[in-house]
């Protein structure tokens, strides 16, 4: 349970903003152990979303060196970063991220179908992270039909279900209340229990502390540990 | 993953139903428009061919005005044609419009013509009944007549016309056959002069005496080798050279294949030309599409970054595109192919000629339409499959 999951060596991400570079992420130096749940707690701006798409594979970074299961993500072309995207990982998005027009279920299938699962074994599986979530019967409903609670449910379905080793999710909890805030943190125990890897942002301490590890990230410059304001 | 990229396709294009329809349309107008010109182009070559074949093969036609001193082929050049190595036979093509009588009843405007006897030996089934007109007929400018239906039922409602007698300028005579209606009422015999109460047919050599008739205008030379129809040309016009004395215009011979293959050509250029012009309707159709993808690319980018974020390849994002633009421009010459044949049936009718199914114009209005998909369809589900997941995820 205890073998590397990742390695970020000295990762920068900057954008060109016409005139100058403007850096968001500095020198990130970041290690995380396959079983781990660790949360990253920032303020709004930090950087905090830049970073979780550069773990996913969604972004690359400036300069720097991503190891990810032993291999160099620098080195993968796309249809590779795709597999990886598809199979290791489970996207939770700031804002959901669902598709309008399709019901629940659909949206949890959607990442059944990249991975080549045949119909019917799809919606099975999807029907099931549905149930696990507490969305049985609201299966057929459109994100339009949904509470925003409803909704991050439904993406964390959709991340549940090609059974990625890493979780990643980004602001969790920002739409729910506290009680609903409170049972999605549940269900990240109980994955967390299962030996999955999760990474958490966030920028509210309380949730952070569910973790078992805390990394703050300010202004793009990370730094371990618990501190006294977030 | 094809099945999935065609399922999600239809759901696209049918969730966006009106858009589509429009976006379609040009394909539709071009498709329908090719589809209808080859296939009435087809059935009219079809039809025109028929009917020059129906005149026969084998034959020219001599049109001869001759000279000021000598008007038409005398009954000499006639009989030097006859003797011509590769000639089997001829017959003037002689007709006017008189009226004729029978017992003192006058039928007006008859059309009477002078054909020989070798007219019948080749056309046999023109006959219904009776006997055709025979060598000795010509000989010896015999008084018979074969009379068609027309004037049967116009001058003996009821009576078996054979053997009875009837007045031609005022001469008598003896009816000895019935002609047969021609199979089709096709244009040459329309254009050929009727008279309002049909036609009669009398030897040449009677026709010619009776009227008064000193040269023959126009003639048909039949071929003993249809398959050698230029060496008779040779000969006719070497004799025909002579007889009017070497000027120039004076006679014209007319073979009626190579008349065939020359309007073959014309009309085989004249579809190829509208075609051309019709499938400008398709490349407008074709940017039409281009455009709408593009429209729908741009539209969905978010929905794009989700996919390749949730684990879609390119290559499936590409097939996906690429599959929508094919199945509306499929779905745009389907439907062009079904209102096409339409369009085709209705104007055979309006032209009267009859619906051929060109399953040619069918094969190439599908594969231009699957054409336009691809060829058009391929930058915009390009640009689809190369977007940065996180670029299109942020536009959301
Ligand atoms: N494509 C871009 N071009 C320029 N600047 C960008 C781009 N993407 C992000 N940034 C900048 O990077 C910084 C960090 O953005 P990021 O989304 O990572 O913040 P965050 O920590 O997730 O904030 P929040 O808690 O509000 O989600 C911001 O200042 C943002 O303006
Ligand atoms: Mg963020």
């Amino acid at each position: 349970m205890n073998s590397l999951f990742f390695r970020m060596t000295d990762i920068c991400k900057s954008y060109w903003m016409g005139d100058e570079w403007s850096p968001v992420l500095k020198n990130i130096d970041l290690t995380i152990q396959e079983g781990e749940f660790l949360s990253v707690l920032g303020p709004s701006g930090s950087g905090k979303s830049t970073l979780m798409n550069i773990i996913g594979c969604l972004d690359t970074p400036t300069s720097g060196e991503y190891i990810l299961h032993g291999r160099r993500v620098d080195d993968l072309d796309a249809d590779e970063l795709s597999q990886i995207r598809n199979k290791e990982i489970g996207f939770i998005f700031q804002s959901f991220q669902l598709l309008p027009r399709q019901d629940a279920l659909s949206n949890v299938e959607l990442p059944l179908i990249y991975a080549g699962m045949p119909q019917h074994k799809r919606r099975e599986r999807a029907a099931e992270m549905l149930e696990r979530v507490g969305l049985a019967d609201k299966m057929y409903h459109r994100p339009n039909q949904l509470s925003g609670g409803q909704q991050q449910r439904v993406a964390i379905a959709r991340a549940l279900a090609t059974n990625p080793t890493i979780l990643l999710a980004d602001e969790p909890t920002g739409a729910l209340d506290q009680k609903t805030g409170r049972q999605v943190m549940e269900l990240f125990h109980e994955l967390h229990d299962e030996g999955r890897t999760i990474i958490m942002i966030t920028h509210d301490r309380a949730i952070a502390q569910n973790a078992s590890r805390m990394v703050r990230i300010l202004d793009g410059e990370i730094s371990e540990g618990v501190a006294d304001d977030a | 993953m094809l099945k999935e990229s065609f399922r999600m396709s239809i759901s696209n294009i049918l969730s966006n139903k009106m858009r589509s329809f429009l976006t379609i349309l040009g394909i539709i107008i071009g498709v329908m428009a090719i589809i209808a010109l080859i296939t009435v182009m087809e059935s009219a070559t079809g039809e025109v061919t028929a009917q020059f074949e129906s005149l026969g093969t084998g034959k020219l036609t001599i049109q001869a005005s001759g000279t000021p001193l000598k008007r038409g082929l005398s009954e000499k050049d006639l009989n030097d044609i006859a003797a011509l190595e590769n000639v089997e036979g001829y017959s003037p093509t002689l007709s006017k419009t008189l009226h004729v009588v029978h017992q003192g009843h006058v039928v007006e405007d008859v059309t009477i013509k002078g054909y020989s006897h070798d007219y019948f030996r080749r056309e046999s089934d023109s006959i219904a009944r009776g006997r055709p007109i025979l060598p000795a007929d010509s000989e010896n400018r015999s008084r018979v007549c074969l009379i068609d239906s027309d004037l049967a039922a116009a001058a003996f409602s009821g009576v078996d016309p054979i053997g009875q007698e009837i007045l031609i300028n005022g001469m008598r005579f003896s009816i000895v056959g019935l002609l047969a209606d021609p199979e089709v009422d096709d244009v040459f015999s329309q254009m050929q002069m009727m008279g309002e109460n049909g036609s009669l047919i009398i030897p040449h050599a009677t026709y010619m005496r009776v009227f008064g008739v000193k040269g023959v205008t126009s003639l048909e030379v039949y071929a003993k080798d249809p398959d050698n129809m230029s060496t008779l040309t040779e000969e006719l016009e070497t004799l025909l050279d002579a007889a009017f004395n070497y000027k120039d215009d004076s006679y014209s011979i007319i073979n009626m294949e190579s008349l065939l293959s020359v309007m073959d050509t014309m009309m085989d250029l004249m579809t190829n030309l509208l075609v051309g012009i019709a499938s400008i309707a398709l490349l407008v159709g074709g940017i039409g599409i281009m455009n709408m993808m593009l429209v729908s690319v741009t539209e969905r980018t978010s929905e794009i970054g989700l996919r390749k974020a949730l684990g879609a390849r390119p290559r499936s994002i590409q097939v996906q595109f690429l599959m929508e633009s094919v199945i509306l421009s499929l779905l745009g010459g389907a439907i062009g192919v079904a209102l096409g044949e339409v369009v085709s049936v209705i104007l055979s009718d309006v032209m009267s000629i009859a619906f051929v199914f060109s399953p040619g114009a069918v094969a190439l209005g599908v594969s231009f339409s699957l054409a336009v998909g691809v060829i058009f369809g391929w930058a915009p589900a390009r640009k689809a499959s190369n977007l940065n997941p996180i670029d299109a995820l942020r536009s959301m």
